[in-house]
């Protein structure tokens, strides 16, 4: 193989799995890092950097990076990356004067943002420093998108959306339209905007037509699940049936039967068409409606409504059997499941009646806008598309990351400058060396378990909607959680010319993941590992030829626990710990530049 | 020395030995050695030799004199027995555990001061008296615990790090193991485990005093230019010519035994010792042809390697001696005092 290119910014980011995995590329360890020092202050705005919104994120982030965690792979649990995220929001000071200054006169450009959700808001915030004039276009009279309408207040209390999105809409640069719902696009062009960036969600909740659907007469009893959790957080619904059925396994159904217990439903049962282990929704909102005694009834195909004198009296469902892999079924049996309410909670969808189609800006697919998956740029230039606008429902985390890219685009848009160029990453890497077997980081391996999350208690738990149930990490637990981190972006850096083969770090790694070897292709190299190479996802670090036999140093990323010993054994320092800092392009400057020596959270 | 321990990582399941022990049961406590130290190469050849063997721990006893060598055994086999003596005296203290408890197998490390100076006496008459055990030489040319004065087996014109060249002929620990009459004699170099740790397994398994001489950097004090036991030199220097594979009793052998090159002698527990890549002519069990080849190549500035000497027939001390087939501390009493009527007998032969 050639000699691993450590200078390629991908290489050693992609050894830095959670950061690798989250769309934001949050520096994960580096702010557990400074959770470990108390450094509160400094972990929030290192967070804040990525994804703009730590304390929403902390607790209702669908965390693609802990399935990532290298943690995973060494105890069978990873790190609660996200509940630490959430220490940082709870635990940090005012740092008002932290935040990113807002120019006093504008640059002249004006940027029109359509919906005040994350996605727009992480785009305000990329370009409000920049002097942009930011004006958003918001249908409700509150900011926050989906963040404030479908996540239940127990989940996201309203004072940390509220301080987040506050920390954008409140400094200047941006000024927000209130209560007003975007009906024509080329009114909003018409405007002579710089630019327009729509993010405004996919707020469409699926309609499930079976018999009975819009039979009823009077009120109806039969809810679609996102427009319902609306009504719920803006209070229009205060109440609900005792008996409920959530048709739907995805995360909305499991907020709709949560909230559903706290609005008086007392037997509440989410019906699902597949086995549980074809959910959606995340494993631990399934535990946490479980534990309030929602029941999940899987293999149950809903087939129509049933009604009695025009009101809703239950719902009937073929119980059904599944092959394996559950691509077919067969139908067992039917029953009729008694209920007062029914909510429906299948998916949403993306609609924009309101986009003209002579505007030039192209429809594909399921009469969805053509979007530019790099650039987010519509078929019509100054016209960008992000979050569940452009490519359909996905998480928080992905409308964050959509949108700092938007905002690369728009800036160079609003300069003049082609968008497909995109400025790239770079990488800043420092010994993380202090002395003899001193590091800049606590390199010893930590046994313990990941900590639980203590919940309120299920007597005061429905007491009210605001109330948040979980209850964050108290000090202990988050040390030790912050302990269970593996520093991954503490890499092993390897310089092949002061090595003298003395196996010393071959013989101390407590993982075998050093090999002294001749060089050979990838796959051969695999065979002839001191550990057996079983996750081919994860790179291999090799050397150039080492100066006495001209054999290579191979380390298989993939078992590496960060623990220093080969460079603390290491008698010439070629082995040396590193501290990796991705530099990800951020609007408004081609490189991101940071002095040299500057260490994670401080500011740059 | 290191910041940490090193940690128990609960990673994918580790190979376990016929025993059920994995390779960490074999290890010891953290080196306090130099980073970079040869010594802790073998530390982790023996450890592997030991655990492939499934050698129970508690059947272990490591001994050891005076010097970083000497330290070693506290770093493999924390399960072990374990007698660090005076300076020299391992091989002394080692007899006398052999001759009490033959049951046990005895590792004693040593190094080129500990035994070729001060130790010198005690390590011939070990060899002489045919002590079963495995003597490895950590061989480093220098006095490392003292700041790095050059050893008896400095060769004539290698360089301390500070100081005069040496102009003393050194002692060669094969060619005296050959003119004392050893049965087990073999070179190794700490960077090269896949030659050493066959070589430590046959150790084990050789009836008689197996003696290893491994040549063991010193990154401290003797690896530098114009040193001759450099990880440099070595690897400019070894003649890596009579190779050994191991194969112990129960496994099976006969594709491991085919092909032309190769010269096999059985062990007297049954395992068997191929040598492969043998030069021509080279008979591994000729006393005088070994010391011939071994001469040669040192007048040519070479260190030949391997598994140099084997010879299985000469009986060790306690088949000599005619001693009890356990250990003495087995022995019931009537065997150790077996009364006034077999006294009596034993008196007669000598009226």
């Amino acid at each position: 193989m050639e000699p691993t290119n450590v200078r390629d910014p991908n290489y050693f980011h992609r050894v830095v799995d959670c950061q690798w995995a989250c769309p934001a590329h949050t520096d994960v360890p580096g702010y557990i890092r400074l959770i470990a020092q108390g450094r509160f202050d400094d972990a929030y705005m290192l967070n804040r950097a990525s994804n703009v919104f730590p304390g929403v994120l902390g607790r209702t982030c669908d965390r693609p990076c802990e399935p990532a965690c290298r943690r995973g792979r060494v105890d069978g649990d990873p790190v609660a990356i996200c509940r630490l995220k959430r220490v940082t929001a709870d635990l940090k000071g005012d740092i008002a004067d932290r935040l990113p200054q807002i120019p006093q006169t504008s640059n002249g450009l004006r940027v029109a943002l359509v919906g005040a959700g994350p996605s727009s808001l992480t785009v305000a915030n990329d370009l409000a420093p920049l002097g942009y004039e930011i004006t958003i276009l918001e249908r409700y009279d509150r900011p926050g998108g989906l963040m404030r309408s479908n996540i239940p207040n127990f989940r996201l209390p309203a004072e940390v959306l509220d301080a987040e999105t506050g920390a954008i809409l409140d400094r200047g640069g941006v000024s927000v339209r209130y209560n007003s719902p975007v009906t024509s696009l080329r009114a909003v062009l018409d405007e002579g905007f710089d630019a327009v960036y729509v993010g405004s969600g996919a707020p469409r909740g699926k309609e499930l037509d079976l018999p009975g659907r819009h039979d009823e007469v009077g009120e109806s009893h039969i809810h679609i699940g996102i427009d319902w959790l609306e009504s719920v957080a803006f209070e229009h619904i205060t109440a609900i049936g005792s008996r409920v059925l959530i048709i739907g396994v995805g995360n909305t159904a499991m907020d709709c039967c949560r909230t559903s217990r706290r609005l008086g439903g007392q037997d509440i049962r989410v019906m699902a068409r597949r086995p549980r282990e074809f959910f959606k929704a995340s494993p631990w909102e399934i535990e946490d409606a479980e534990e309030e005694g929602v029941a999940i009834v899987v293999n149950h195909a809903p087939t129509r409504f049933v009604l009695e004198e025009g009101r809703l009296v239950g719902m009937e469902f073929d119980i059904v059997e599944w092959d394996e892999g559950a691509r077919h079924s067969r139908v067992v049996d039917s029953v009729t499941v008694p209920c007062d309410d029914v909510i429906l909670a299948i998916g949403q969808e993306n609609a924009f009646p309101w986009i003209e189609r002579d505007l030039g800006l192209e429809f594909g697919e399921w009469d969805l806008p053509v979007v530019d998956p790099v650039t987010f740029e519509s078929t019509r230039p100054g016209v960008f598309f992000g979050g569940d606008a452009a490519f359909g429902p996905k998480n928080i985390i992905w409308a964050v990351a959509h949108g700092h890219e938007a905002a690369i685009s728009i800036d160079r848009h609003c300069r003049g400058e082609s968008v497909d160029e995109r400025p790239p990453a770079g990488l800043n890497l420092v010994s993380a060396k202090m002395g003899m077997a001193e590091w800049r980081y606590h390199n010893d391996y930590n046994p313990s378990q990941r900590q639980q999350m203590a919940h309120l208690d299920l007597a005061s738990r429905f007491r009210s909607l605001d109330l948040e149930v979980e209850l964050g990490f108290d000090p202990d637990q988050t040390a030790r959680e912050a302990q269970r981190c593996l520093n991954c972006d503490i890499q092993t850096g390897f310089n092949a010319s002061l090595c003298i083969e003395c196996d010393a770090c071959i013989d101390i790694c407590p993982v075998q993941c050093l090999t002294i070897t001749r060089n050979g292709t990838e796959e051969d190299l695999r065979t002839r590992l001191s550990a057996p190479s079983e996750n081919l996802d994860e790179s291999l670090y090799v050397s150039g030829p080492l100066p006495q036999t001209g054999r290579v140093m191979v380390k298989d990323e993939n078992v590496c626990v960060h623990c220093g010993l080969c460079a603390e054994r290491c008698p010439t320092a070629a082995w040396d710990m590193v501290e990796f800092t991705l530099l990800a392009p951020r609007a408004g400057a081609d490189v991101v530049r940071i002095p040299v020596g500057t260490a994670k959270g401080e500011d740059r | 020395m290191p910041s940490i321990v090193k940690p128990l990582i609960p990673l994918a399941p580790l190979a376990r030995n016929d025993l059920g022990l994995t390779i960490r049961d074999y290890e010891g406590a953290m080196s306090t050695l130099c980073a970079g130290c040869g010594h802790d190469s073998i530390t982790a050849a023996i450890t592997h030799a030991l655990w492939e063997l499934s050698t129970p721990p508690h059947m272990i006893a490591k001994l050891s004199g005076i010097g970083c060598s000497s330290k070693t055994p506290t770093y493999f086999v924390r399960g072990a027995h374990g007698f660090n003596s005076a300076h020299g005296r391992m091989a002394a203290i080692a007899t006398g555990a052999a001759a009490a408890n033959r049951e046990l197998t005895y590792i004693g490390v040593s190094g080129d001061g500990d035994s070729l100076s001060i130790g010198l006496g005690h390590l011939a008459h070990a060899i002489r008296r045919a002590v079963k055990m495995v003597y490895i030489i950590e061989n480093n040319g220098v006095y490392g615990l003292t700041k790095g004065q050059l050893s008896a087996s400095a060769d004539v014109g290698t360089r301390p790090k500070k100081g005069e060249t040496n102009v003393v002929a050194p002692i060669d620990p094969i060619l005296l193991g050959l003119s004392l009459g050893a049965t087990f004699l073999a070179r190794s170099f700490s960077g090269d485990k896949e030659q050493l740790i066959p070589i430590l397994k046959a150790a084990v398994a050789h009836n008689g005093l197996a003696l290893i001489d491994v040549i063991s950097p010193c990154v401290t004090f003797n690896d530098h230019e114009g040193s001759t036991k450099s990880y440099r030199f070595m690897r400019e220097h070894e003649v890596k010519e009579v190779v050994a594979d191991f194969i112990p009793e129960r496994e099976e052998i006969s594709a491991r035994l085919s092909g032309g090159g190769r010269r096999s002698v059985t062990m007297h527990d049954g395992s068997v010792i191929t040598f492969r890549s043998v030069p021509e002519g080279y008979d591994p069990t000729d006393r005088m042809a070994v010391e011939a080849y071994v001469r040669e190549h040192q007048s040519a500035g070479e260190v030949v390697t391997g598994l140099l000497y084997l010879d299985e027939t000469k009986p060790s001390m306690h088949q000599v001696n005619h001693t009890p087939p356990s250990a003495l501390n087995r022995l019931t009493f009537d065997t150790v005092c077996p009364g006034s009527a077999a006294l009596a007998e034993l008196m007669a032969d000598f009226r």
